[in-house]
């Protein structure tokens, strides 16, 4: 078994089996239809988190409001939901409540299923693409980026709140009844959703250890330590750091666009400042630079809030205010490298007290080297 | 998930020795290829904030020079360095290659032939040696190579390792290795760069004698070659290795020629190195 480990490609091989088996086969046996719809649902909110641990744990980019593209593919989902149930040529429900019973011209192309696929994929990455380029050629980075970040995501949810007539305001879009052409209150199909979150889920963090391990990936970690360093070596860095915002952002959109029909309901609460950090913590729990930290981090940190908010409904912020502060006072790194700082512990015991330091001295784990992600 | 391995105690790291040998193999590029290399600077002036930095100096670095560029703290070596690579604005004119310098972005600056280094030795710190050298060889790829893992090791990288004498650390992070191995390791860099132009910002400080003596003859071998120039505070480093020294104060050019010249040139004695000597011969200039 060791052997086998040793090995980068048999790793990979029997990690994804292993996942596979896990998501595939004992999840779908052992839970109920509603656990499994829950679990679903975090595994969309893993879908960001996979993106945000490319963007901030490898490219050091504080991404805070991530909940913009899991809005744009939410809401892109939901408005071809929505269109989907009102029938050709049909207007929503709620534009004739709110509104004067007119679909708005910009409504119209999502009647087409494939137009709303294409579009949920390309038009977020497209965008984070065009922002993070004018940003990062500003060499806006560190807080200032954070702050930035966060302020689009607080417009995008007041613009959708104030737009109640073709965005459904704070209700959001909701009440969809079928998927594609198959009926969503039908068990068998929100199974086949949650195949399809799991399935995605799994690409996608393939997918992104593929990059992290590519020179682009290494890259990536060098731009994050040394911007300026990178840049005197012929590259531009701002198009390294926003070609992992986009994907971070692509990620984030088909998130969103999974979780709107598992959920049934896409809102501005789903997409503001709240979420937006939310989807942080469980990254910096998990372990934000490395590849399955931010997916079971993200995951746990869901599913311990809904079990938790079952029995103690008013318990839950404080859990998660008291986990995230201990997990960033003693593995600012993330529980995922809890292996590592052990080994170093051991290292360290085992070395002889007089070894000649030929390097700096390192302070804990707080300076640790091997991990830590600044944020430039 | 994370592949690093744990961190090598110091005492493996052994005592790095330089490879001229291996140098020749970087380095087998015709000479042609540097002919026309030239750095040329005119009326060159940074300011920051009213501070005028650097006040119209005028400098010329033929192809083959090793040029030190020494001064008193605050001359302004650094800042001309920074400005021709684009990190400081400034006005005026550089021009290396026949290219026009001043006004282009860092990156551009760097794949016109334009490599650097740091007072503070600058690698990937959590990157294997390997990964920093494969970095700085790979401006020029393609997405498509970008995208897939390094299979094999470049020649141009492994020669580099070798001639930098971190080879056998090739799999070890840049951040435990030793001060003057780090600033092997960024010369290495420079070489898979593929500079013509090579500036480095004080290589040798924090080196021992020895590592300095070796680092001098590399520098020499690769200046015969290429356009080097060195900032530099070590006059011991300078009298041993410096083809030619432009001697600068309060951001202009004080003196410039050969060692000799320079130490022998009133202006300097005075300024630099603060003998009160020659003073009565100082102020007409």
């Amino acid at each position: 078994m060791s052997a086998v480990w040793r090995s980068p490609r048999a790793r990979v091989i029997v990690g994804t089996g292993i996942a596979a088996v896990v998501l595939f086969v004992v999840a779908p046996g052992m839970l109920s239809s509603f656990r499994l719809n829950l679990l679903a649902k975090f595994l969309c909110l893993a879908m960001v988190a996979v993106g945000i641990g490319l963007a901030w744990g490898r490219g050091g980019m504080l991404t805070l409001g991530q909940g913009v593209f899991f809005g744009l593919g939410g809401y892109m989902m939901a408005m071809h939901l929505k269109l989907e149930d009102a029938g050709p040529g049909g207007v929503p429900d709620f534009m004739t409540l709110y509104g004067d019973g007119v679909v708005p011209g910009w409504w119209e192309p999502f009647r087409d299923p494939v137009f709303t696929l294409v579009a949920i994929v390309v038009l977020p990455t497209v965008l984070a693409a065009l922002l993070g380029l004018a940003v990062f050629t500003r060499r806006v980075r560190g807080a200032y980026f954070a702050i930035l970040s966060q302020a689009l995501a607080a417009a995008f949810a007041i613009l959708l709140i104030g737009q109640q007539k073709v965005t459904g305001g704070t209700n959001g879009l909701n009440g969809f009844r079928s998927f594609f052409g198959f009926d969503l209150a039908d068990p068998v199909n929100k199974k086949m959703l949650y195949f399809i979150a799991a399935g995605t889920l799994l690409v996608m963090v393939l997918l992104v250890r593929l990059l992290m391990r590519s020179r682009w990936g290494e890259l990536l970690v060098a731009v994050r330590d040394q911007e300026n360093r990178v840049r005197f070596l012929g590259y531009n860095p701002a198009v390294v750091k926003a070609g992992a915002f986009a994907v971070a952002a692509c990620f984030a959109s088909i998130g969103g666009a999974l979780f709107t029909p598992i959920v049934g309901i896409i809102s501005p609460a789903d997409v503001g400042v709240v979420p937006s950090i939310v989807f942080l913590v469980g990254v910096a729990i998990g372990g934000r630079a490395t590849l399955l930290g931010p997916v079971l981090g993200a995951v746990a940190v869901s599913w311990a809030e809904s079990s938790l908010s079952e029995s103690f409904p008013s318990f839950w912020t404080y859990f998660q205010g008291a986990l995230f502060i201990v997990v960033v006072a003693f593995l600012p790194n993330g529980i995922a490298t809890l292996g590592q700082v052990r080994l170093r512990r051991r290292a360290r015991a085992e070395a002889p007290p007089d070894e000649p330091t030929a390097e700096p001295p390192h302070d804990e784990v707080a300076v640790e080297p091997s991990t830590s992600g600044r944020t430039a | 998930m994370s592949e690093q391995t744990p961190p090598t105690p110091a005492a493996l790291l052994g005592e790095g020795q330089l490879d001229p040998d291996a140098l020749e193999a970087v380095l087998a590029a015709p000479v042609e290829r540097f002919r026309h290399d030239y750095l040329e600077i005119r009326g060159l002036r940074v300011s920051f904030d009213g501070f005028v930095a650097v006040d119209g100096v005028d400098l010329t670095v033929t192809q083959g020079d090793l040029r030190f560029l020494i001064g008193p703290n605050g001359a302004g070596k650094t800042t001309i360095v920074d400005a021709i690579t684009g990190l400081a604005a400034a006005t005026g004119s550089v021009r290396f290659g026949g290219v026009d310098l001043l006004g282009k972005p860092s990156h551009r600056i760097a794949r016109a032939g334009v490599g650097r280094t740091f007072q503070t030795a600058s690698v990937f710190d959590e990157l294997s040696v390997l990964q920093n050298l494969d970095i700085a060889a790979g401006a020029s790829r393609r997405a498509h190579t970008l995208l897939r893992r390094r299979s094999g090791i470049p020649d141009d990288v492994e020669a580099a390792m070798e001639t930098v004498g971190l080879a056998h650390l090739r799999d070890v992070t840049a951040g435990v290795l030793a001060h003057g191995q780090k600033q092997w390791l960024e010369i290495g860099m420079l070489l898979v760069q593929d500079a013509h132009l090579l500036l480095l910002d004080e290589p040798v400080a924090g080196m021992s004698q020895a590592e300095r003596e070796e680092t001098g003859l590399l520098l020499q071998r690769i200046g015969a070659q290429r356009t080097v120039v060195v900032v530099e505070h070590d006059m011991e480093f300078l009298r041993s290795f410096a083809s030619s020294v432009t001697v600068l104060h309060q951001g202009r050019v004080l003196s410039e020629g050969t060692v000799a010249e320079v130490q022998a040139d009133p202006r300097v004695v005075e300024v630099y190195l603060g003998t009160a000597s020659t003073s009565t011969t100082t102020k007409e200039a």
